[in-house]
This record gives C-alpha cells, sequence and structure tokens, in this order.
C-alpha cells in the first residue's frame, strides 16, 4: 500500500518546527508503523537528508523508549499497543498519517518526535523504591503477600513509563504514571514501612515538575499501552491524605551518644 | 622435561583466581580473603559503571550504598529502558520451595552440563548460591512475582529443568527485576552517590600503566566527546547478538563498550558461542528490523510439529494427526518439547532443511496449544500466557488460541563475550566485566531462566565484593584527565566520529549490516563448517572494506544523530564479526550453540571433543592487521564429570 505521511521536523530544541510531508510507497501490511519509518528514512539518507528522529529500541513494546502521536492518539488507535507494535494492517492503501511528538511542557522535544522524559526519572527517585540495601533482605516467603494484592501491585508495576498517559491528557498530568508506582509498591507488605514518606515525595517531585493536575478525564488509560487502571490514581490520592493527615513533624536524635 | 602435552594448558596470561578449597566453601573463603575499605575512605574511590541493566544497575545501586562515588552510562534515555528488560520467562534460584528436590548443587550441576561443559565449575558454584540471596533482595525491593493463594512465592518448570525452580512475573520478569534495580539505582541518585549519564555512549577505556582508569563517551545529544576517570571501570554492557543484525537484542544493542576494551588490551573469550532460541515469530520480509522472541516458558504447554511430508500446502487444521510429525517428542521421548535451546533450533533447522517447513517463507514450525487447551481449557493458558499470545497476535495478525503458533530460532544471546578471572576482572586491572558481557557462566550453551540470575549474581552479590578488594590495593588518587593516555583515547575516538562522517558514500549503515548479518546467520549460524566459515571470514573482510568505503551518514557529529550511533556501532560488528568466526573455525568440535557439521554422531548430535576443547579460548588483540593471538584457559570438571549430553 501507499502512505502519505505528514511528519514533524524540528532540528533542534530550540529550532522551530514543521509538519513534513513524504510519500511511502511500498508500505507492507506486515511491517510494523516503526519499520514503515526505517523505510522512509532510508530513502531520506539516500538523497542525504538527515532521518526523521525518533527513540525505540526493544521493538516488543516493553522498553517504553518509543512513542508517539499517530493521527492524534498517543501510540496510534490500536489500543493496548505501543507504537513499535502497531502494524500496518491497520492502515489502508491512500491513508494520510499524521505523525507527531507526544506534546507536553515537562517533555521538551530535543529532535523531530525525540522527547525529553527525564522528569519520570526524577519522581521515581523521590520515593519511588523500597529502601532495602543489597544483602539486608530476609528469606522471600517470610513474607506472604495476598495473591489479590500481589496481581494488583503486578498490574501496576507493568507501567513501562513510555509517556502515553502524559501526552494523552488535556493537562499533560503525569498522574496515571505516579499513581501506578505509589499502588505498586504501597499495596505490598514490604512497601508499607515508608508508605507515607513515598506518596508524599512522589507527588510533591511530581507537582514540582511542569505536568498538570488530573481532573478525572481518563485519556491516559485509554492509551496506556500496558492498560494500567486509573484506580492508581484513586488509590494515590487515598493514600496521598492519609500520608498527609497523619504527618508528624521530625522527630529528633537519632546517633545518640 | 616432559613430552608436549595433549591437552592445552592454560596461557600464563589467563589467571583465573579460583580459590583453594572445596567447591562448596570457595565463595566464602574468597570472600573472607577480600581485602576491605574503609567506610570513610569509600566515598574517596571513583567507580564507573557502563550499562544500567541488570548487571550495570544492580552493581552501581549496591556500590552506591556501600558509599563509593558511582557514575552509572547508558546510551538509552533513562537506566529504566536497558534490554534486560525484555527478558520474559523468569529467574532460577536453588530456593526448593517446591520441595521436588532442587538444590544448589543441582542448580550447578544442571548449569555446568546445560553449557556443555564449557564453563568453569567454581564460577557456576557461586552463581548458584547467590541464587537465592536473589530472589529474597527481589522479593524485599517490592518485584511482584507471582504468588500462590496461600501467599508463597510461585514457581514454574522451565527450559528443560526438571524441577521447578523458576520464579516469574508474568512474561515480564525481566522488566520487574530491572525496575527493581533501577529503583534501587534512582534511590542512590537521589542520595548522591550515583550520578547518572543518561543518553551518553561509551567509546573507549583509558588505560594507564596498564590499568583501566576511565572511559571516553560521546553525549548523544550534543556530540561532546569528554573524558572520565577513575578507580576503576565496570562493564555491564551486555550481549552482541546484533552482530546478525536481526536478532532479538535491542536495535540499540551493542558490542562497541566490549570491543573498544579488548582493543586496550581485554581478552574476549569464546565469541563464537552464541544462542539461537528455538521459540520466535518467523522473519516475514526483507524489512524486518527485529526479531520478537516468544518465551521458551510456551514449551511446557505447547507441542512443537511440522507435517511428515515435505512440501505440505494444508492448513494446520487440515493436517490429521497421523500426518503430524511431533519431532521433539519422538527424537528426545525423556524431555521432549523442553529440550535445551540448542537442541530445539537443531531440530527445527533439520525439520525445515528437509522442506517440512511451514508458513510462506517454508522457515517455520507450528508451536500448538490445542491439547493444552483442551485440557486445562483456554482460560487457563490464557492466565499463563495471554501477554504472549497478545503479542504474537498483533504482529502476526493470527489468533494463537485457533490456529497454532508459527516459530523459528533466531540469535537471542551470546554466551562468549570479555574474559574474566574468578573476581569478574579482565585482563586489563581494573577493569570489570558482568552480565551478558563477560563469558563467565554458561559455557556453550545457556539454559532459559539464567541469564537474569547471572546478571543479578554479578551486580548485587560478586562485583560489590571484588571491587572493593581491588581498590583496597590501590590509594584513591587522582588522575588527570589530560594526561597523555587520556588525550590519546579521546583524540581516537574524535578520529573514528570524524572518518565515519567524512566517507559519505552510497550504501546505508542498515544495508551494510544486513549484509553483514546474512553472512553471519548463513554460515556462522545454527550449523557451521570450515569450508563456510573460510569463505565467511573474507566475505567480511570485504564487507568491512566496502564499509569504509562507501558507507552514508548523513548530519552532524554536534548533535543527536542515529545514524552516527550507528555507523558507529556497526563499524565494530564488522570487527568481532571476523573475530566469531575465526573462533568457530578454530574450535573443531560441536558444543552447546557451537555446532560444526563435521563432528556430530550418526544420529545428528553434537559431538564434543574434550580431549582437545576443554577449554576457554581467549583471544588477544594485536594490532588492526595483524591476526588476534588464541589464549587458552584449560577447564576441569572435579565435580560434573562431562558426558555426553542425552535428552533421549
Amino acid at each position: 500500500m501507499r502512505l502519505i505521511l505528514h511528519v514533524w521536523r524540528q532540528s533542534g530544541p530550540n529550532a522551530p518546527g514543521r509538519m513534513v510531508r513524504y510519500d511511502a510507497p511500498n508500505v507492507d501490511e506486515h511491517m510494523s508503523f516503526l519499520e514503515m519509518l526505517d523505510v522512509v528514512n532510508e530513502e531520506l539518507i539516500k538523497k542525504n537528508e538527515e532521518p526523521i528522529h525518533f527513540d525505540h529500541d526493544c521493538r516488543e513494546g516493553i522498553c517504553g523508549a518509543c512513542g508517539f502521536m499517530v493521527n492524534g492518539v498517543a501510540h496510534g488507535i490500536q489500543p493496548r499497543t505501543t507504537v513499535c507494535q502497531l502494524h500496518m494492517r491497520h492502515f489502508k492503501d491512500g491513508d494520510e498519517v499524521y505523525i507527531e511528538p507526544f506534546r507536553a511542557v515537562a517533555f521538551p522535544i530535543v529532535k523531530d518526535l525525540v522527547i525529553n522524559r527525564s522528569a519520570f526519572d526524577r519522581i521515581i527517585s523521590a520515593g519511588g523504591y523500597i529502601s532495602t540495601p543489597t544483602g539486608s533482605a530476609v528469606d522471600a516467603n517470610a513474607v506472604l503477600v495476598r495473591k489479590e494484592n500481589a496481581d494488583l501491585a503486578m498490574d501496576a508495576a507493568a507501567c513501562i513509563g513510555c509517556g502515553a498517559c502524559v501526552a494523552a491528557c488535556p493537562n499533560a498530568s503525569a498522574s496515571l504514571f505516579t499513581g501506578a508506582k505509589i499502588s505498586h509498591l504501597n499495596l505490598l507488605p514490604q512497601g508499607r514501612a515508608e508508605a507515607g514518606e513515598r506518596v508524599r515525595g512522589m507527588v510533591e517531585a511530581m507537582n514540582s515538575e511542569q505536568f498538570g493536575n488530573c481532573t478525572n478525564i481518563g485519556e491516559c488509560e485509554a492509551v496506556c499501552p500496558k492498560g494500567i487502571s486509573i484506580e492508581n490514581i484513586a488509590r494515590m490520592n487515598r493514600e496521598y491524605l492519609s500520608a498527609i493527615w497523619s504527618e508528624r513533624p521530625e522527630t529528633g536524635g537519632g546517633d545518640g551518644g | 622435561m616432559p613430552e608436549v602435552l595433549t591437552t592445552p594448558i592454560t596461557s600464563p596470561k589467563l589467571d583465573s583466581r579460583i580459590p583453594e578449597g572445596p567447591i562448596q566453601d570457595k565463595w566464602e573463603t574468597a570472600q573472607f580473603k577480600m581485602k576491605l575499605v574503609n567506610p570513610a575512605n569509600k566515598r574517596k574511590y571513583k567507580v564507573i559503571v557502563v550499562g544500567s541493566g541488570l548487571a550495570g544497575g544492580a552493581a552501581a545501586a549496591s556500590l552506591g550504598e556501600l558509599g563509593y562515588n558511582v557514575k552509572c552510562f547508558t546510551y538509552n534515555d533513562s537506566p529504566r529502558r536497558a534490554h534486560s528488560i525484555a527478558a520474559q520467562g523468569g529467574i532460577n534460584a536453588a530456593k526448593n520451595y517446591q520441595n521436588d528436590g532442587d538444590s544448589v548443587y543441582r542448580l550447578f550441576y544442571d548449569t555446568v552440563k546445560g553449557g556443555d561443559y564449557r564453563a568453569r565449575e567454581a564460577n557456576v558454584y557461586r552463581l548458584a548460591q547467590v541464587s537465592v540471596n536473589i530472589i529474597d533482595q527481589c522479593v524485599a525491593q517490592g518485584v511482584p512475582f507471582a504468588r500462590e493463594y496461600g501467599g508463597t512465592l510461585a514457581n514454574r518448570s522451565f527450559g528443560g529443568a526438571q524441577v521447578s525452580r523458576t520464579f516469574y512475573a508474568r512474561g515480564q520478569t525481566g522488566q520487574q527485576l530491572l525496575l527493581g534495580a533501577y529503583q534501587a539505582l534512582m534511590r542512590q541518585v537521589d542520595a548522591g552517590t550515583v550520578t547518572l549519564f543518561p543518553r551518553t555512549e561509551m567509546l573507549d577505556v583509558i588505560v594507564v600503566d596498564g590499568r583501566a582508569r576511565g572511559i571516553v563517551t560521546r553525549n548523544l545529544l550534543t556530540g561532546q566527546i569528554d573524558v572520565h576517570m577513575a578507580d576503576c571501570v565496570i562493564l555491564g554492557t551486555g550481549g552482541y547478538g546484533n552482530v546478525f543484525y536481526l536478532s532479538t537484542n535491542a536495535k540499540n544493542c551493542n558490542a562497541t563498550a566490549a570491543w573498544r576494551a579488548y582493543k586496550r588490551g581485554a581478552y574476549f573469550a569464546n565469541p563464537c558461542f552464541t544462542q539461537i532460541h528455538p521459540t520466535c515469530i518467523p522473519v516475514s520480509g526483507e524489512y524486518q528490523s527485529k526479531l520478537t522472541l516468544m518465551s521458551e516458558s510456551l514449551r511446557n504447554d505447547g507441542r512443537i510439529w511440522v507435517p511428515k511430508n515435505a512440501g505440505d500446502q494444508r492448513r494446520a487444521s487440515q493436517i490429521p494427526e497421523d500426518e503430524r510429525d511431533y519431532f521433539l517428542e519422538r527424537r528426545y521421548p525423556a524431555f521432549g518439547n523442553l529440550v535445551p535451546r540448542d537442541v530445539a533450533s537443531r531440530a527445527a533447522k533439520a525439520v525445515c532443511d528437509e522442506g517440512r517447513g511451514v508458513g510462506p517463507s517454508g522457515l517455520g514450525v507450528y508451536l500448538d496449544f490445542a491439547d493444552s487447551i483442551h485440557r486445562l481449557g483456554r482460560h487457563k493458558i490464557e492466565e499463563r500466557y495471554g501477554n504472549l499470545f497478545e503479542m504474537y497476535e498483533s504482529i502476526t495478525g493470527e489468533n494463537p488460541y485457533e490456529a497454532p503458533m508459527r516459530i523459528f530460532p533466531a540469535v537471542h544471546y551470546t554466551m562468549g563475550g570479555l574474559w574474566v578471572d574468578y573476581n569478574l576482572m579482565s585482563t586489563v586491572p581494573g577493569l570489570f566485566v558482568g552480565g551478558e558481557a563477560n563469558f563467565s557462566d554458561h559455557g556453550a550453551n545457556r539454559l532459559g531462566a539464567s541469564a537474569l540470575m547471572q546478571g543479578l549474581a554479578d551486580g548485587y552479590f560478586v562485583l560489590p565484593y571484588t571491587i572493593g578488594n581491588f581498590l583496597a590495593d590501590h590509594r584513591p588518587d587522582k588522575l588527570d584527565e589530560h594526561c597523555p593516555e587520556a588525550l590519546e583515547a579521546l583524540t581516537n575516538v574524535k578520529d573514528i566520529t570524524k572518518r565515519l562522517i567524512s566517507v559519505n558514500g552510497k550504501s546505508t549503515v542498515d544495508e551494510l549490516h544486513r549484509h553483514l548479518g546474512k553472512v553471519m546467520w548463513n554460515k556462522c549460524g545454527m550449523a557451521r563448517n570450515a569450508a563456510g566459515l573460510q569463505e565467511a571470514i573474507s566475505e567480511i573482510r570485504a564487507i568491512r572494506e566496502e564499509f569504509w568505503k562507501d558507507v552514508k551518514v548523513v548530519g552532524t557529529d554536534g548533535d543527536l544523530n542515529h545514524t552516527l550511533e550507528k555507523a558507529n556501532r556497526v563499524a565494530d560488528f564488522m570487527e568481532l564479526g571476523e573475530l566469531i568466526c575465526r573462533d568457530a573455525l578454530t574450535r573443531a568440535e560441536s558444543c552447546g550453540g557451537h555446532f560444526r557439521e563435521e563432528y556430530q554422531t550418526p544420529e545428528g548430535e553434537a559431538k564434543r571433543d574434550d580431549e582437545n576443547f576443554s577449554f576457554v579460548s581467549a583471544w588477544e588483540y594485536k594490532g588492526a592487521s595483524i591476526d588476534p593471538e588464541l589464549h587458552k584457559e584449560h577447564l576441569t570438571f572435579e565435580h560434573v564429570k562431562p558426558s555426553q549430553r542425552s535428552y533421549k
């Protein structure tokens, strides 16, 4: 099949960008969307033009590196699919396809479709972990975990950090990403010891980046390639309220004499 | 003086530093003998970790916790994206939670045997020992492993093991383990002990007075080339499967860090030990950019077959039971569909060579779940493999609940890598290597669910000790970033970058890489022979020459330039490919993933030659146009006596 692409081209963070039209004349239905772009890029290189830059790595839908808007939808119209797993059989001959980067103030554009998502790393470093130094663990079966909780934690932990939730949200909120990590860890008994500090730290880190607030629109869940539920946002809010209500001033002394 | 020895002896340059004593005490003895760094002095030591996957990420986090001053580098935009994330099936550990007869010794035994007696016993034993600590550590970090209704951890049997020792998190075990390590790492970033360098690629090692003292990196966003000095360097940079162009590796996985270290004096061990995974989705066309693995766990419930008659074009559902050949069950009645990867892959190739392959290309076999769905119900299969079935359908457009999957072997993992001693130090003092990037634990074939185990063993439980031992012997002295060795390495990197851009030929990097990959796959893939390998070597040389004459890199070296990054990596694959073929040619036996057609039993099984090849080959770089020199580390087996592997 033959497609017409309209792609956002921007040579650098501060350069102006614009949509550029490309012909994709030989698209095979078995190609992935990124393989279709690979072929377009090969032609561009042969014409001595810079290829379209996009982040990608595993191409199996798990690393979270890829992601851009396809016809206005993060990762394209196929539900629960990253753009690397979106196959061309979902398009038809003559389609015009609009390809743009994920847009959010907190995700500045680096080049073409490549964006900077380091804000996510900063949110994780503000509490998205359980403080267990290597070597300090007890036997793995010493702490029993209810299967239901283990399953819910796994559902939340499946997040790949691609940023589609932010791109789809009219407020560019990172609540689904942050809520998923808080849920994953706070649902587990191992995570309870620092549950309050975690939710406070992560929510405050999220608020200090340039993400918007959550207004329960639900676009995030709709585009999430891993189907992460917005229940995780509700859980984050509950945990946050309970953490700030029970907040006590730091107790002093620790080092002792 | 003794006569010439018939068995190769260990080259004097290869001191494996295996501790004395009974095998079960070696690691404890070594740990006790290791020198310690005073807690107050740890922050004065700079440690560079290249890579943020299971080995690199776990090592950087653990060393940060200990108080060292750590810098961690990754080419990705975030450490959470390292390719460890794509491992699906699980992680082995000798917990014996299932009371089915597992033990440290059994895991050790299975791993040495599975590796076809080409791994070091002492290393493998330590791996089996620390496997139990890994599970404890990961659970404490919040890794959501599968659990039973009583709240205990669930296990499954995996990839040829007859005990259930594999822990898993749905089909995303690698992801969850990596996120555990990533979170531990980010905690140290917050604590200020680890500095992260995302989108930064290592392009050279700086060796001063014979010791690794730093690296040269390129900032992938700005093109800036920098020197970073340190007291030691750890590489956790993964394997080199992408030398074949098509593999299950991520697109950006590369051998550049390991290869540049090789050129600075680190020996490259067993490069020809590459693993072909039996259950991948077949190639669909020339544009194909990578291959996708379908977890080996599928073989627990799926049955592999092809039609009995060559050229049978009927759909799977129209082929009656008595015209199907369940070739693994037929050839290996004891293990059936669960034979190790190398055996399963070769058997699939054999039936395709007979013209009995399925699918449009004829390069595929069926993996059929009909019996299991009938026996257990669709619901149970969905619970076990739901995400894998979804992934298969999204890629192929076929529903595996209704028609059998089509699978074919693909390059997946590389057992070879930089040579390391028992302490995971390469032949360059101060340069340590962990995870898939080293050669140490899997011999000639890796068992399923053992890669995650080894990466984390190296990162959490081996390197934190051995790094301390090394540093305790060296003062934390400041080295000038402008020392001649650093400037020389910096100039070297700048020269390579300039050269790549200045060729300005007509062939794209991908075209040249694909060409190399075809030669590698056809002549150094699942089956190899001397004539083919010799041809491959001369063909690779020709492609390499063409690369440097005709490669086209557009754009500049002053900003994000994916073409330039790729060209840099492919340039190294062009050299590594030749070394792989050379190693395969030298090893005139069949073992594990290395199958030489000249050396097989009448039934077509691999025929090892323990008398002449019970060694690790370690290649020393001698210069650009000089042949590398082969050193041999002789392997001795005191516990697991080499025998013909039999899965019949």
